[in-house]
């Protein structure tokens, strides 16, 4: 027999977890579909930093009110979603990236983003198991960390509570033009579909920008204080945000429990989940290039996952004009965690035919079909 | 090679046999190695290195796999 709703997720990780519960919240009746794990696809891949960045000004727009709306969620988050606004140290190594603080700094406060640029002595004190001679940082205070499958767990049982169905364990076979086809046999018909299948969804969606890109994540024991910040590189822009080519940064993040999170690599067309010893090695040293006190640390797991980027490094959020039932929320790449909530709340926004709290335009996945008809 | 090892856990002086883990040191002295996140005692459960149960900081170095390492004299273990 087949289900009726108003509106289908496809993917419950936390992007489709957020859209689910958005969904469930407006009323609509609302199933998610999880093949797998509950946020064990792309957002597992995912660091759980919740961080302003300003690599386009659509980016800056998008994860700005996305971190907003955390911070307003934050107080109502289980213990176990371990979310803390520790804040971000974007590390300068040198003069020329220090130029590039001061640059940022204007840039974030026209945003009403508030920063603060600390010289060397100051994140020396600030960030001790740093190695000295660093230039300075830009401190980010609002920016947080959260563990991001809780999170998507915590979004989803909300969802639930709201009315929500979860259809677990089966895979979708078949989406399109308001009906989908699991892999269990279950038929649903629905008003609105939303792909939100993260590196998955171009094999649900044929035709979409895009490709997976693998990366690696290693995590520490427990030690309380090593890390107070997450600290990036500022290098990262340049390095790990490349287009194209593999790539390694400086990215550590404190857990409320004490341990250290260690990122991050970046890989195009790789397909095989496994570790690679190569970007593993890789990865660390660049680490202990900026943290040599790391490589005495015991680390205890790591894995790779695989995020789904799009040409411009912005999501696909919106209608897929070519199916008016079809809607994507996707290709969120490194910033899914970020900018889930403002995602959904897009998305619901559009439904419901409410004025966006930002422009939905950057993101409407039309943007690459109008590329397309002018090449 | 002397018959016993004296060395300190959490503080208090304790003679082990030489030869003695780390691990049987902190049992000896009725000392967890380790307190878990929810705050429950933790003490050597596979006693070959493997479950990482049995972690304690030795001479101010945290998350010594305390069965996997002798007793040396004038040792400081804590509980971790």
């Amino acid at each position: 027999m087949t289900q009726r709703y108003d509106a289908v997720v496809i993917g419950a990780g936390i992007v489709g977890a957020a859209c689910a519960r958005e969904c469930a919240q407006a009323g609509m009746r609302t199933a998610i579909i999880e093949q797998g794990t509950i946020g064990g696809g792309a957002t597992a891949a995912g660091m759980g930093h919740i961080v302003v960045m300003d690599d386009s000004p659509a980016q800056l727009a998008l994860t700005r009110y996305s971190q907003l709306l955390w911070s307003d969620l934050a107080s109502q988050l289980p213990p176990s979603a371990e979310y803390e606004t520790c804040g971000t140290l974007w590390v300068a190594a040198d003069e020329e990236e220090m130029a590039e603080v001061l640059r940022k700094q204007e840039l974030y406060r026209s945003a009403g983003v508030p920063v603060e640029v600390l010289d060397q002595a100051q994140l020396r004190e600030a960030e001790p198991n740093l190695r000295p001679g660093l230039a300075g940082a830009l401190l980010i205070q609002s920016d947080a960390v959260l563990y991001p499958s809780a999170a998507a767990l915590h979004l989803l049982n909300q969802a639930i509570e709201q009315g929500a169905d979860l259809c677990a364990g089966a895979h979708v076979l078949h989406c399109g033009n308001g009906s989908l086809q699991l892999s269990d046999g279950t038929t649903f018909a629905a008003d609105r579909i939303i792909n939100a299948a993260g590196a998955l969804a171009g094999a649900l969606t044929p035709g979409l920008q895009i490709r997976k890109r693998k990366g690696h994540l290693v995590i520490t024991d427990r030690y309380p204080g090593f890390v107070r910040h997450q600290l990036v590189e500022l290098g990262y822009l340049k390095s790990a945000h490349s287009v194209s080519g593999d790539s390694v940064a400086f990215n550590v993040q404190p857990r409320k429990t004490g341990q250290i999170l260690i990122g991050s690599s970046r890989q195009y067309d790789e397909e095989s989940p496994g570790i690679e010893s190569r970007i593993l090695t890789a990865m660390l040293d660049r680490v202990g290039q900026y943290m040599p006190g790391i490589a005495e640390l015991s680390a205890i797991r790591s894995w790779t996952g695989f995020r789904a980027a799009t040409p411009d490094k912005l999501p696909l959020i919106g209608p897929d004009e070519r199916d008016p039932t079809l809607f994507l929320a996707t290709g969120h790449e490194g910033l899914g965690i970020t900018t889930s909530l403002a995602t959904a709340r897009l998305l619901a926004d559009h439904f419901r035919g409410a004025a966006p709290a930002i422009p939905l335009d950057p993101y409407l996945p039309s943007r690459f079909a109008a590329e397309a008809a002018h090449a | 090679m002397p018959e016993t090892i004296s060395l300190t856990v959490n503080g208090n002086r304790i003679t082990v046999p030489s030869g003695a883990t780390v691990a049987v040191a902190m049992m000896s002295a009725s000392a967890p190695c380790r307190v878990s996140v929810s705050g429950k005692p933790r003490g050597p459960l596979c006693g070959m290195g493997i479950c990482f149960e049995c972690r304690a900081v030795i001479d101010g170095v945290p998350h010594r796999r305390t069965c996997q390492i002798l007793c040396e004299p004038g040792m400081d273990v804590c509980t971790q």
